[in-house]
């Protein structure tokens, strides 16, 4: 019986499950990519490091650490890696790389991947250098050219395609340059205030990776190094793609949760109308049980199918992943069917299909088949107590599988309260917008446009589901763009001469003056000279460091205790600081016993030190004794030099120190200039160049807001789909009407307009009340989250709302373009056919 | 007295999968100025689909129509509507009120089609001469069935047509309401001097007019003058 009567209403039935497919493709999708990147991340954790596991410090290893390494069998291979800049001698361009100095025959897994092949060898051999490729493109460089790093020119061998430990997103910061370990100290770059990493890398397959991390590491800690196992990176990494997927996958589920109101909206229109039918069924002797299963059977039926059809979809979906995220991976992802993934389809479709049909499906199992004589019986108060608890499960279930993919309660409940919330006020929005337009109706307005706004009154509308699935979208891709707005914002830099653009690291004490005077005959001038002094601590309050170390309950972040601080001194603060507590010490008188510092808040908190609390520092192998004067709040995003730690002047000034020039140059051709010059000059003095550190955070928010955008589009199509849906459910009533306008003598351009108006209206409230929404959402994550002042982009406004009005508008009179142009007698046959 | 419906050779044929059905053949009658004009003919003759056609709400196959000196095959479908809208009056079975607009907003909507001045107080006039001035503001679901009827009335005399055609007018109201919209109808028709085409089964109604066509099987049987005239 469920089959003969779906029949008959099937295209109605396969609009239901439409709705649903996008969803689940998403969801399927991601789930099944996220499973496939875990996989292989497993799988080639070896080839991610290069190694079984590998030593670190940002010192060359000393005696202790050399001997533990012995014991282990010593390093197999060494690195060196640290920015710098190359000048390319073809063309005269610099770049700020990342130089890494190997020896050795890394990577023992996984392979240097280069162009000609045989250059990952011959680099070693011939001395030369591996140069990224995408930097091989950008400055036209072919192998057989040459790079200077420093002092030294090094023929380029090939081009480097990836590397063991390059990952996507730092290389393109500072692109790899790998070059012979033997020739670093020669060039020059090795010295003083350089931030260098030193790697160590291990082959030995057979060694227990668990029991060396828990024996060497902590001893490695005390020498301000650091084991790492390929395990180590691989969950690392597995962790940070996990919540990415997570998120990806939260994206998606909102799509899905946007089908299932549309789903829930259809049902109910769809079974107002069989109403009749199933007291006709009670009347010939058809019991509650049957009526109700007709209907449920029907639903699970478009549900099993939507879910495997969204499963299919997804599968194929996810092969374009890689292309997509290409940006974001370190490896090539090898996908494969996941199974797991194939069963949450398919468990999504039938459970989400018949949790949300059900408060409609409810409704049969009340009807009186007294209601085949006396038409219009009330079933609602009865059924009520049944809704509610309808209501619960759909919440459970969309907790549940909230929870099972971000799992913690709290989150989980956090997303189902935010769910609640957003679409309880769109949907209130919705309803107090229909409300205040009934309430005061625009009576002067033309008969059309009064017509068009009354449409949306119409029996059986759907106005409010229209706008909660139109508003989602508008919310979901207006949200990403103000946030998108303000981060930039925020790392954006004044562009008035007095602020800095570009920064001069690494300039030595010798080389400070030579470098002023190469900035100001261009007409430049030196804006910052910035001394720094690299220490760690030593002592914190009456504890030393290692101590800290090796308790495990301690609470001091461990950050701080391995942490090399660059520290700088001057006697006021900078525009980016605020002072919290204490008194700012401008100065101290030499050979003072007791030396107060400014501490930024967040190391404050992370040291668990205050006021007053004694802070001991190594100083270059000389110790000083600090205390906490005053604690500070530094905006860390604003584009200039912040330093957690600042001491007073008059006790650093002859530490053995580097500096930090900043100027501003007005044009990108003077920068590049200046820049080359001084590469030329001093090659050990790297250059950061502001602009092109904005341009690189604009293409790195671009490339991540593409993907958010690619799975919010997937709630516009839901919310399309939903709208196709419910204009079909209104389809005939919509023709009826304007058939009888068509009667009654309405022009074609009269019914026209009415139907392009109810479309616009809709539209326009839908993105509209979408657009505010997440105004507000976008100010409190400014304002809670990011910290920041909250000034809206106008895309959303000039673009996003009246593109999404726009389509609304289309999808709509699409719909009824057939009535528009054919005799009133016709429509009416063919659509009741 | 000149003719307001010239009705040569009609011939309609609808097409029901591979099959030709003929609804309508060799229909030939004319109708003059304030002429009341009943149709008559058992389920399935064609008296539905003759009045469609002669209101210009379907394309005819073959033959031609005159409906207020316009031949309606030469017309477009925006052609035909401004016709009706300016010169046709419309009365249903099932009523046909737009469920959203008032009983008022119902009857103004010819004259705001066609951009009228005054059309609510015009509007307004005519629900009170139908006897539904007090309940202008209730919605068609807020109405019986002798009340819509009513409001649909109102509609079609709304544009002073200058002919009316009506449905089974009837077919959905009890013998008692029916009898009241019926004589309702012929008041105003009178009163407005309307030409009056009525579609019905109701053989004591056809008598009520000064014309019966009588159809069957798509054919005129009987075309005669009744007694009243």
């Amino acid at each position: 019986m469920a089959w003969r009567d779906g029949k008959a209403s099937g295209k109605r039935l396969l609009l239901f499950m439409a709705s649903i497919i996008l969803g689940i493709a998403a969801v399927v999708s991601i789930q099944s990519f996220s499973d496939n990147l875990k996989d292989n991340i497993g799988l080639q954790s070896k080839a991610l490091m290069g190694a079984d596991f590998l030593i670190d410090s940002n010192q060359p290893a000393n005696e202790r650490v050399i001997q533990l390494m012995d014991s282990l069998g010593g390093a197999d291979a060494r690195e060196v890696n640290f920015a710098s800049m190359a000048a390319f001698t073809k063309n005269g361009a610099t770049k700020l790389v990342q130089v890494r100095g190997m020896e050795g025959g890394f990577p023992f897994y996984g392979e240097l991947e280069t162009e000609p092949a045989n250059a990952a060898i011959e680099f070693q051999e011939k001395g030369g250098a591996l140069v990224d490729a995408t930097a091989m493109l950008q400055f036209n460089l072919k192998p057989g050219d040459s790079v200077k790093l420093g002092s030294i020119t090094f023929p380029i061998i090939g081009s480097l395609i990836t590397a063991p430990g390059s990952t996507g997103i730092g290389a393109t910061a500072a692109p790899p340059i790998i070059v012979p370990f033997r020739f670093m100290e020669e060039s020059g770059l090795l010295q003083r205030g350089s931030r260098l990493g030193y790697n160590y890398y291990f082959k030995n397959p057979n060694i227990d990776l668990k029991e060396l991390n828990k024996k060497v590491d902590p001893l490695l800690d005390a020498e301000n190094a650091d084991l790492d196992t390929h395990t180590d990176t691989s969950q690392r990494l597995g962790r940070r793609y996990e919540n990415v997927g997570r998120f990806l996958n939260l994206v998606a589920f909102i799509a899905l949760l946007l089908g299932c109101v549309g789903i829930a909206s259809s049902v109910h229109i769809y079974i107002k109308e069989k109403l009749k039918s199933v007291a006709i069924l009670k009347c010939l002797g058809a019991t509650r049980k049957q009526t109700f299963l007709i209907y449920l059977l029907q639903i699970a039926g478009m549900g099993l199918l939507g879910g495997f059809i969204g499963t299919v979809l997804g599968l194929i979906l996810q092969q374009t992943f890689p292309l997509i995220l290409q940006e974001f991976l370190p490896f090539q992802v090898e996908i494969s069917t996941s199974y797991q993934s194939i069963f949450v389809g398919l468990l999504l479709g039938v459970c989400m299909s018949v949790l949300f049909a059900l408060s409609p499906l409810i409704n049969t199992w009340f009807v009186s088949p007294l209601q085949v004589l006396r038409v219009q019986e009330d079933t609602s108060k009865k059924s009520r107590p049944y809704q509610i608890w309808v209501m619960i499960a759909i919440v459970l279930f969309v907790f549940l599988f909230a929870y099972w993919l971000l799992g913690r309660w709290s989150f989980a409940a956090s997303f189902v309260a935010g769910i609640l919330v957003t679409f309880s006020i769109l949907a209130g929005v919705s309803i107090l917008f229909m409300r205040m337009i009934k309430r005061y109706f625009p009576k002067s307005w033309s008969f059309a446009a009064r017509q068009s706004l009354l449409n949306l009154y119409r029996p059986n509308n759907q106005t409010v589901v229209l706008i909660l699935a139109i508003g989602i979208g508008t919310f979901l891709i207006s949200t990403l763009y103000f946030t998108k707005d303000f981060l930039l914002a925020k790392t954006s830099f004044e562009s008035s001469a007095e602020s800095p653009n570009l920064i001069l690291f690494d300039v030595q004490t010798e080389q400070r003056d030579a470098v002023a005077n190469t900035i100001t005959p261009n007409g430049l001038t030196v804006i910052d000279n910035i001394p720094i002094v690299t220490m760690r601590m030593e002592r914190i309050k009456d504890r030393s460091v290692n101590d800290i170390r090796l308790d495990s309950t301690t609470r001091v972040n461990k950050w701080i205790l391995n942490h090399e601080f660059r520290t700088t001194y001057r006697d006021s603060m900078i525009g980016s600081e605020k002072l919290l507590e204490g008194e700012w010490m401008p100065s101290m008188a030499p050979n003072a016993e007791v030396i107060p510092i400014s501490l930024a808040d967040n190391v404050a908190n992370d040291a668990l030190v205050t006021l007053g609390d004694t802070i001991s520092f190594n100083v270059q192998g000389k110790l000083m004794t600090t205390v906490v004067g005053n604690i500070r709040q530094v905006d860390w995003a604003r584009m200039q030099l912040n330093f957690s730690i600042v001491f007073p002047k008059g006790v650093l000034e002859n530490a053995p120190q580097f500096h930090v020039l900043t100027t501003n140059a007005p044009d990108k051709k003077s920068s590049a200039n200046l820049q080359r010059e001084l590469v030329k000059k001093f090659p050990n003095v790297s250059i950061i160049d502001l602009r092109q550190v904005v341009t690189l955070i604009e293409n790195i928010l671009d490339k991540i807001s593409w993907v958010i955008t690619f799975m919010a589009f997937f709630s516009i199509l839901t919310g399309i789909i939903v709208l196709i849906g419910s204009v079909r459910n209104s389809k005939y009533q919509r023709i009826r009407e304007s058939v009888l306008l068509r009667t009654l003598g309405a022009q074609s351009k009269q019914i026209l307009k009415i139907n392009a108006l109810e479309y616009l209206f809709l539209g326009i409230l839908g993105s509209g009340v979408g657009v505010l929404l997440s105004l507000v959402s976008s100010f409190l994550l400014a304002y809670f989250i990011f910290d920041t002042p909250f000034i809206p982009s106008w895309v959303p406004f000039l673009v996003v709302l009246p593109g999404i009005t726009l389509l609304v508008l289309s999808i709509g009179l699409l719909n009824s373009r057939g009535v528009l142009n054919s005799p009133p007698l016709q429509v009416l046959r063919k659509e009741g056919k | 007295m000149a003719k307001i419906l010239n009705v040569r050779n009609l011939r309609k044929t609808y097409t029901s999968g591979s099959k030709n059905l003929t609804v309508l053949d060799d229909i030939s009658f004319s109708i003059e100025e304030g002429e009341t004009f009943a149709i008559v003919g058992p389920s399935g003759s064609g008296k539905t689909t003759l009045l469609g056609l002669c209101a210009g709400l379907d394309e005819i196959d073959e033959g031609g129509i005159d409906l207020c000196g316009e031949d309606l095959s030469t017309l477009n479908e925006d052609q035909r509507a401004l016709l009706r809208n300016k010169k046709v009056g419309f009365i249903f079975q099932d009523f046909q009120l737009l469920p959203t607009l008032t009983a008022l907003e119902n009857v103004s909507v010819p004259l705001e089609l066609q951009g009228a001045p005054h059309a609510t107080k015009d509007a307004m006039e005519l629900l009170t001469k139908v006897g539904l001035g007090n309940r202008h503001n209730h919605y068609p679901s807020q109405l019986s069935g002798g009340e819509q009827q009513r409001v649909a009335l109102a509609r079609a005399f709304s544009n002073k047509p200058s002919i009316l055609f009506a449905d089974e007018p009837t077919g959905n109201l009890d013998e008692e309401t029916g009898e009241k919209v019926i004589k309702l109808l012929f008041d105003l028709n009178t009163e407005m001097g309307t030409t009056l085409v009525i579609v019905t089964h109701d053989l004591e109604l056809a008598k009520l007019n000064q014309h019966v066509l009588r159809l069957k099987g798509g054919k005129i049987v009987i075309n005669e003058t009744s007694a009243i005239s």
